[in-house]
């Protein structure tokens, strides 16, 4: 029931994009289609459930004994950014069309807030490591959703008869900033609800 | 003591996981095409997909496989194709010549009559479904620059009077607006003609007139006056055939009824 709660939590109720505010750059710059879209939501998702894990076990096995937990923030950068390049690696031998799809999004995304967002959300709530891993999921697949939602919203305002002053990027932020208004409609109370 | 501590801690972080990136970095080591990269680096890198490959990058993989010809590159052009035989050690082959895009239709909302007021969006291509555009003449021009928003370089523009016009200059034929375009008039000619048609119209001459006041009404004058133009009417519309010397092609221009043999330029 826990993993249900997180999942829930993580895709609608804090929402990284509509509701914590983290990777929003991506949420604007790769989202002008939905295809590229796709594909930077599932880079994230990957990424974020991977360095959950490892960035859980790094401040659980080795910061935690040393009492050093006050360097987590630059540990886990340095961890997620050594990982995302040694994913990319492996995934250009082993897969080189997952590289075609994914390959030019891994790189952009080694220092995306929401990843280290997720690694640093994960301590404070005290997270065991399965609910970390879950919880990185989740959050990759809001974000995932956030994109996707946008992208597909732009595609159309594309084609509508936008004021030049608005055209492109400003009415981008202005959808996206009332997208996120509607996203406020799933809250804690809506959660209790669904879980008795 | 906290602060060696830390420093070691990070310090030695950095270290392992420099060292596992180095040695992952070698043992997952992707053989790149030497080849394809040096060709890519001589491609424009316009990514126009004139050569009918997905962007330049595709074009250097196939080339350098052996499995595309050589040339195939508008914007490149004899210059890069040399270059590109250079690497692949063949000899550079006599490349296609030069070919511009030419909207082929000078009528505008004066000069030609309309069907019907169009309000929708700026879209030749979303005109075109409502009964094949404004315009009465179903093959020209629909001025609402559908192509104007594919071209890569800028070439297409809209001049005072309405009319699309593309500039040859700045045209590298990757033929992205003759795809677009919904009555097909624009179409490629070589960029070394002086003159072309400005009219697309299979239209019978009495109602081109009617309809138009720019368009080929299929009079033969062109053809028959001036066989050295290079002219010829089939199916009511004069077509110049480039591979003739076109000596007389300015006379013809003057004698035109209807002005629709026009320079290109």
């Amino acid at each position: 029931m826990a993993y249900i709660g997180i999942v829930i939590t993580y895709i609608f109720i804090n929402n990284f994009i509509f509701t914590q505010f983290l990777g929003l750059c991506p949420f604007i710059g790769v989202s002008k289609n939905s295809e590229s879209a796709l594909g930077m939501g599932m880079a994230v998702t990957f990424v974020m459930g991977l360095a959950s894990l490892i960035t859980w076990l790094v401040y659980n096995f080795l910061l935690v004994p040393l009492s050093l937990e006050y360097l987590q923030t630059l540990s886990f950068i340095l961890v997620i950014a050594a990982l995302v390049q040694l994913v990319e690696l492996v995934i250009q031998k082993n897969s080189p069309a997952l590289y075609q799809a994914l390959g030019i999004f891994l790189p952009l995304i080694t220092t995306n807030c929401a990843v280290l967002g997720i690694a640093l959300i994960n301590i404070t709530q005290g997270y065991n490591l399965m609910e970390s891993f879950t919880a990185g999921i989740a959050g990759g697949l809001g974000f995932t959703l956030a994109i996707i939602l946008m992208s597909n919203l732009r595609e159309k305002l594309d084609l509508q008869p936008v004021r030049k002053s608005f055209k492109g990027v400003p009415i981008a932020f202005v959808s996206g900033g009332l997208m996120a208004l509607a996203f406020m409609a799933f809250d804690k109370a809506l959660l209790s609800n669904l879980l008795g | 003591m906290d602060i060696l501590n830390a420093f070691l801690i990070i310090g030695a972080l950095g270290l392992l996981l420099g060292l596992g990136l180095a040695y992952a970095a070698k043992k997952f080591a992707v053989k790149k095409d030497e080849k394809a990269e040096d060709i890519l680096a001589i491609l424009p890198g316009a990514n126009c997909g004139g050569c009918g490959f997905p962007g330049c990058s595709g074009y250097a993989a196939a080339l350098s496989a052996g499995t595309a010809p050589n040339g195939l590159c508008p914007p490149g052009g004899a210059p890069v194709a040399a270059k590109v035989a250079k690497i692949l050690g063949i000899e550079a082959e006599e490349t296609a010549e030069r070919m511009v895009a030419f909207v082929h239709c000078r009528g505008n909302h004066e000069l030609s009559q309309l069907d019907y007021k169009y309000d929708g969006i700026e879209d030749c291509n979303a005109a075109a479904l409502l009964f094949k555009g404004d315009n009465t003449c179903k093959y020209g021009c629909l001025h609402l620059g559908s192509c104007i928003k594919v071209c890569p370089t800028d070439a297409i523009s809209r001049d005072e009077k309405g009319n699309i016009m593309v500039n040859p200059a700045l045209c590298i034929g990757c033929k992205k607006c003759t795809l677009v375009c919904p009555t097909k008039v624009i179409r490629m000619i070589p960029a070394r003609g002086s003159h072309a048609i400005a009219c697309n119209s299979n239209d019978p001459g009495g109602k081109v007139r009617k309809i138009c006041q720019v368009g080929c009404i299929g009079c033969k004058i062109c053809e028959n006056k001036f066989p050295e133009s290079g002219c010829k009417v089939v199916n009511f519309l004069s077509e110049i055939d480039y591979a003739n010397p076109m000596t007389q092609i300015v006379q013809a221009a003057k004698a035109c009824p209807t002005k629709c043999i026009v320079e290109a330029k």
